[in-house]
């Protein structure tokens, strides 16, 4: 008896049904769903980045940054991402919709990223990544990410020294020869940009009714007792 | 052991069947010779480039400044060049070679036009090549397991059309009646892996699926490569070498068909296990979390039958080279399949998860079980394609000793810093007073791990010289001439005769 044909249908439907049940049936159930759109000022959330941030989003892809950081915040009770201060709230479905490609991550050799841009905000967040990226440990002590000195350049002042020199925030130990100056490159800009524009925004309605448990206060707790 | 004298009396009518099948099997095996080299000279080369890579990753997680100023060297291009040539160059590279090898010989065909082989080995090489290429110039897609740029993934669905049309070719040409269990692996491992790569490819670069559906595809499609690829190859090849080794059958056909059909019900929904607590459908995260435990079924029935077909036997260990590094593989297959059920469990999982626990987990998956049985595969083939044997078994013996304590040390330092990491990582120290105090700072937790990374680092040094041993003798045994008359298999020590030769 040739039993191929009945073993290769075996094969084909044990495939098809996890195709079906993890892919296709979530594509179906929340692979349309879109922005919520604020009545109050009319904006859809979440937004969308700026330009430089979106430029920035491939340089984080092309440097693997996602093999050492996440960008999701579990939901309260699961981990303590929320009392380390990685977010307001857990991350849900509908943060991630208008992200043409999703980093949620795998590992946390650094710390999650989903809302470091809160965490670094306006000008101050801006130098606190021009030195990180510069030298990780002048920052954070102790910190084990790699160097990323090839997004800045040293060059020859010609002219006037440029508005944009970033060397003065930088220890004595890096600045360059006299009548040199370091700057960013446009990729640098970008990145850091795109560090500064990751911040979610708060819960929308139907995710707040229907997803979020709030974390039960401490009053709460000893009522149960 | 066939000599020459033997295969001329096989052709005479009179000899034993013996004999003839004898001369049939070393038709096939020469068949096969020039593509089933070819894809094992490329895994191996890319098996010390991948190692290269690895240690070059492991050594800048404790000293981040090493080679800090070269861009296309950093850590995030290094570790993913170190995944992609260690799955994509070592381990498809060698499951093809040992696929249809197996095939040809269990079907009882021999290859016909092997120069296609030839041109898919070529191009899935060249491949591989601009793939690595394009992810330390800036191209990754950062998509895990997906890396490779799009312009060289098209190179790769080609050549791996290629093997797998020639090898269901081969065992359509089969003049084997019986469809053994490890045709049934290899026929479903192929046909399973480009439907994968097609889902992935379309719904995360071509046309990406919106916000976290993608995330389901992509640990549908990366946890599948392992559970649907990789598994079927290894197992299918365990379930050959195992009994061909100790010249016995399997001990029970009923337990590997069980075994089979329970892998691949479940295997494939375990993905979403690398979902657990993030944003997407809690129902499919439970059914993940299902599936994973339900794998123990086929893991346990795999490694009784394998084990059954052991007993008694364990001495031919001390000498079969084939047989020790196979039969390590396969107890490592069943633990590191047992710790990813229990890794899949909602309180383990919180802890394990984004730490070098899962490391851990995964190269005692695609190291101690996968490579380790496509090593004592290369070690039973390559003599039976060049007629020729290994040069020398203290080159094995290092091979051996250094990878299975290297891998082992390597597991289990990876376990301690995740657990550690952890704990640190997802718990409230309860203060003096009672009440839970501040998580520990992040940088303290990041300072804890790195006597662990050394360690890792040291253990990827025992895997690099075993790695070493194994190129060397692989090139010896290619330059050494041919013995003229009959030859006995390089074994670890001289004992009785336990491997059959052909």
């Amino acid at each position: 008896m040739n039993r191929a044909p009945l073993i290769f249908l075996g094969i084909f439907f044990a495939i098809a049904f996890s195709w079906t049940g993890i892919i296709l049936t979530n594509q179906i159930s929340y692979g349309s769903l879109t922005r919520y759109v604020n009545p109050d000022d009319g904006k859809a959330y979440p937004q969308a980045s700026p330009g430089e941030a979106a430029r920035g989003k491939l340089v984080y892809q092309d440097l693997g940054c996602v093999y050492c950081h996440s960008q999701q915040v579990r939901q309260p009770g699961f981990g303590i991402d929320i009392e380390r201060g990685w977010g307001d709230r857990g991350s849900v479905a509908r943060d991630y919709v208008g992200e043409q490609r999703v980093f949620l991550g795998s590992m946390r050799t650094g710390p999650d990223l989903r809302n470091v841009g809160a965490r670094f905000a306006g000008q101050g967040g801006r130098e606190w990544h021009i030195k990180h990226f510069y030298d990780p440990t002048i920052t954070s002590v102790d910190s084990i990410m790699p160097p990323h000195r090839f997004l800045y350049e040293t060059r020859k002042i010609v002219g006037d020294p440029s508005l944009k020199a970033v060397q003065s925030l930088l220890p004595e130990k890096y600045q360059p020869a006299p009548g040199h100056e370091i700057v960013l490159k446009q990729r640098g800009e970008d990145l850091i940009a795109y560090m500064l524009s990751l911040k979610d925004p708060e819960l929308y309605p139907e995710e707040a009714a229907r997803v979020y448990v709030p974390k039960a206060s401490p009053a709460k707790k000893e009522a149960a007792k | 052991m066939a000599s020459a004298s033997q295969l001329a009396s096989s052709l005479n009518p009179s000899a034993s069947p013996e004999l003839v099948k004898r001369a049939e099997l070393s038709e096939i095996d020469a068949s096969t010779k020039l593509p089933a080299l070819f894809f094992f000279g490329s895994a191996i080369l890319w098996l010390l480039a991948g190692t290269v890579f690895a240690l070059l990753a492991a050594f800048k997680m404790h000293n981040p400044a090493l080679l800090g100023d070269y861009e296309w060297l950093t850590f995030g291009r290094v570790r993913t060049a170190h995944l992609n040539a260690v799955i994509y160059g070592w381990s498809v590279n060698a499951s093809f070679g040992v696929a249809f090898w197996l095939m040809a010989r269990l079907s009882r065909a021999e290859l016909r036009h092997s120069g296609m082989l030839l041109i898919a080995a070529a191009f899935w090489n060249i491949g591989v090549t601009l793939g690595i290429y394009g992810i330390l110039t800036g191209d990754s897609t950062s998509i895990e397991w997906l890396e490779f740029p799009s312009y060289a993934t098209p190179l790769l669905f080609f050549a791996y059309a290629l093997v797998g049309a020639w090898t269901v070719i081969t065992f359509r040409f089969g003049r084997s009646k019986h469809i053994y269990v490890s045709q049934w692996y290899i026929l479903a491992a192929l046909f399973w892996f480009p439907w994968l790569y097609s889902v992935a490819q379309i719904m995360l670069i071509f046309s990406p699926a919106r916000g976290t559906v993608q995330s389901l595809v992509n640990w549908w499609f990366a946890h599948n490569v392992l559970g649907l690829w990789f598994t079927p190859i290894g197992l299918g090849a365990v379930y050959y070498f195992l009994p061909k080794v100790l010249g016995k059958p399997i001990h029970s056909y009923y337990l590997s068909v069980l075994g089979f059909w329970s892998l691949a019900i479940f295997y494939n929904w375990a993905g979403v296990h690398h979902l657990i607590g993030g944003p997407v459908p809690v129902w499919v995260q439970t059914a993940g979390i299902t599936a994973s435990f339900m794998m123990v079924i086929p893991v346990i029935v795999t490694a009784v039958n394998h084990h059954l077909t052991m007993v008694g036997n364990s001495s031919a260990l001390k000498y079969s080279p084939t047989l020790r590094f196979t039969v390590f593989g396969a107890v490592a297959y069943t633990f590191t399949s047992l710790q990813g059920s229990s890794m899949s469990i909602r309180s383990w999982s919180e802890l394990t998860h984004f730490t070098h626990y899962t490391i851990g987990h995964s190269h005692a998956g695609m190291y101690a079980f996968f490579t380790m049985v496509m090593f004592g595969s290369i070690y039973y083939i390559l003599p039976r394609i060049l007629l020729k044997e290994w040069p020398s078994a203290k080159l094995i013996s290092l091979h051996f000793w250094a990878c299975a304590l290297g891998i082992i040390f390597m597991v289990l330092v990876l376990s301690f810093a995740g657990v550690k990491q952890g704990i640190d990582m997802n718990s409230l120290p309860i203060g003096a007073d009672g009440k839970p105090g501040a998580p520990a700072p992040f940088l303290e937790i990041v300072k804890n791990t790195i006597p662990w990374l050394k360690l890792r680092s040291y253990s990827g040094i025992l895997l690099t010289i075993g790695h070493l041993a194994f190129a060397v003798n692989f090139v010896w045994m290619l330059l050494k001439p041919r013995p003229a008359g009959a030859t006995a298999p390089t074994l670890f020590r001289n004992g009785p005769e336990l491997e059959v030769s052909r």
